[in-house]
């Protein structure tokens, strides 16, 4: 999302999952599964209004989100209110940690096999296009992997502060990187420390672990930068 | 007698409409393989469209008949290799072609540029890099979109003489959009003039000739009848 000029999309697209986490809470099913029904319809919304009206993801996301926000806020009950957007790692079982790992595989599998393209597409759509790839689809996939990879986090920090660690570890990871797989390697080492930092720092200091593991990617980010600015 | 086989390139009736808009007005065109092809006209004639559409990017009516075994390398005008972090190496394997060495070296560039990133290189690296993108898979058919855009004039001269090297040893037909008056002179056989409708269709050498060159660039101009 970084590397596409993104970045907002993909902290707005998490916030679309909020209806559907309410309607979890409201009709007892579990709320993660409405959540992720709704990033995913909104994805494939996202796309096909995309081609529709020509209007950028970023416009269509920036409409889309405040709505979901909206309704959410509106029908979720509100015990259920600070866990939905805030996250709660307590609440996280044996099960959801299997389901997590299940997708982030078959997430990292997917986008390994239309790396190339996705690549070119970020380069140039023409030259993509030139090259028998297929842009639409590629745009397509591509969101709905987003969607799966803002879905893993919800549980753990909150419809509100997932965005964060789909942009701040690749942001800071694409300030001291010349190639992409050094960006790519770092990334998900920045994401990781980020979660494994604020999840200690969380059990320890007895805080929910949602705004430290901000605060833990947002040191790295930090970091990140005067390396960067050291560098020149 | 003309044999058709000559000929890569067949383009009769071409028009393209944007938003209602004429782009491109009944262009008719043939062009000889291993020829290269310069295609010039002022700002908003329609040159990047022509080859968007000979890339069949974009919707059109007419006919564009490309010859037999055709393989297209394209390079457009603009690239965001800026935003992303991305060596040389990783942009030219995107292809999976064995031979990048081979084409680094047919564009005057040495192995050591292999880990550099794309936005750390300076205009003429980038371009002669976007060459050697282009003809990594060894195409027949070269597409070039303004190919120095953003490069000092010694590099220009460099970039051009690498592409007529290598489309003279290889027979590759190339057309690029170009401004430089002395480029497409020295370095194109035939030009295509076009503002909207083609303006003129002939030698290359022919650019020099002022009257010409009023006709070609001048806001006024006259489509010339073109037949398919």
């Amino acid at each position: 999302m970084v590397l596409e000029k993104m970045a907002l999309v993909g902290d707005a697209l998490s916030h679309v999952a909020l209806p559907g986490l309410a309607l979890g809470f409201l009709f007892n099913f579990n709320p993660f599964l409405g959540g992720f029904a709704f990033l995913f319809g909104s994805a494939i919304m996202i796309w096909q209004l995309g081609r529709m009206t020509k209007l950028s993801f970023e416009t269509i996301v920036g409409a889309l989100f405040t709505i979901a926000l909206a309704v959410g806020i509106l029908i979720i009950p509100e015990p259920e209110l600070l866990e939905a957007l805030f996250g709660d790692i307590s609440q996280v079982n044996l099960m959801d940690t299997v389901v997590a790992a299940i997708i982030s595989i078959v997430a990292i599998s997917l986008t390994k096999i239309i790396y190339n393209k996705i690549v070119l597409t970020m380069i140039s759509e023409e030259l993509a296009i030139s090259n028998g790839v297929n842009v639409a689809r590629i745009n397509l996939l591509y969101l709905l992997l987003v969607s799966l990879t803002v879905a893993i986090g919800i549980k753990i920090v909150g419809t509100l502060l997932v965005g964060f660690l789909v942009v701040v570890p690749a942001a800071a990871a694409k300030t001291i990187s010349s190639s992409l797989i050094r960006y790519s390697v770092l990334s998900s080492i920045f994401g990781a420390i980020s979660s494994f930092s604020g999840v200690l720092l969380s059990s320890y200091l007895n805080l929910p672990a949602g705004p430290l593991v901000v605060l833990s990617g947002i040191t790295i980010f930090a970091m990140a930068i005067i390396a960067s600015m050291t560098q020149k | 007698m003309e044999n058709p086989n000559d000929n890569i390139l067949n383009v009769s009736g071409l028009s393209v409409k944007i938003q209602n808009q004429i782009i491109l007005d009944n262009i008719n065109f043939k062009l000889k393989r291993g020829t290269t092809l310069a295609i010039v006209g002022p700002n908003g004639a329609g040159k990047s469209v022509l080859f968007r559409t000979l890339l069949n990017l974009i919707p059109y009516t007419g006919k564009i008949e490309w010859g037999d075994r055709v393989r297209i390398g394209y390079v457009p005008q603009i690239l965001s290799v800026k935003d992303i972090p991305i060596s040389v190496k990783e942009f030219l394997s995107i292809k999976k072609a064995s031979n990048i060495d081979e084409a680094l070296n047919s564009v005057g560039l040495n192995k050591d540029i292999l880990n550099k990133s794309l936005d750390a290189l300076s205009g003429g690296q980038l371009r002669r890099v976007l060459i050697a993108w282009a003809i990594i898979d060894k195409p027949n058919v070269l597409l070039f979109d303004e190919p120095t855009t953003g490069v000092d004039l010694d590099s220009e001269e460099a970039i051009y003489e690498v592409l007529k090297r290598f489309t003279k040893e290889n027979e590759v037909t190339l057309l690029l959009i170009s401004h430089g008056i002395h480029i497409i002179r020295d370095y194109s056989d035939y030009m295509l003039a076009l503002n909207k409708c083609v303006t003129f269709f002939g030698e290359s050498k022919e650019i020099m000739n002022p009257s010409l060159q009023k006709i070609i660039y001048g806001e006024t101009h006259t489509c010339l009848e073109t037949r398919p």
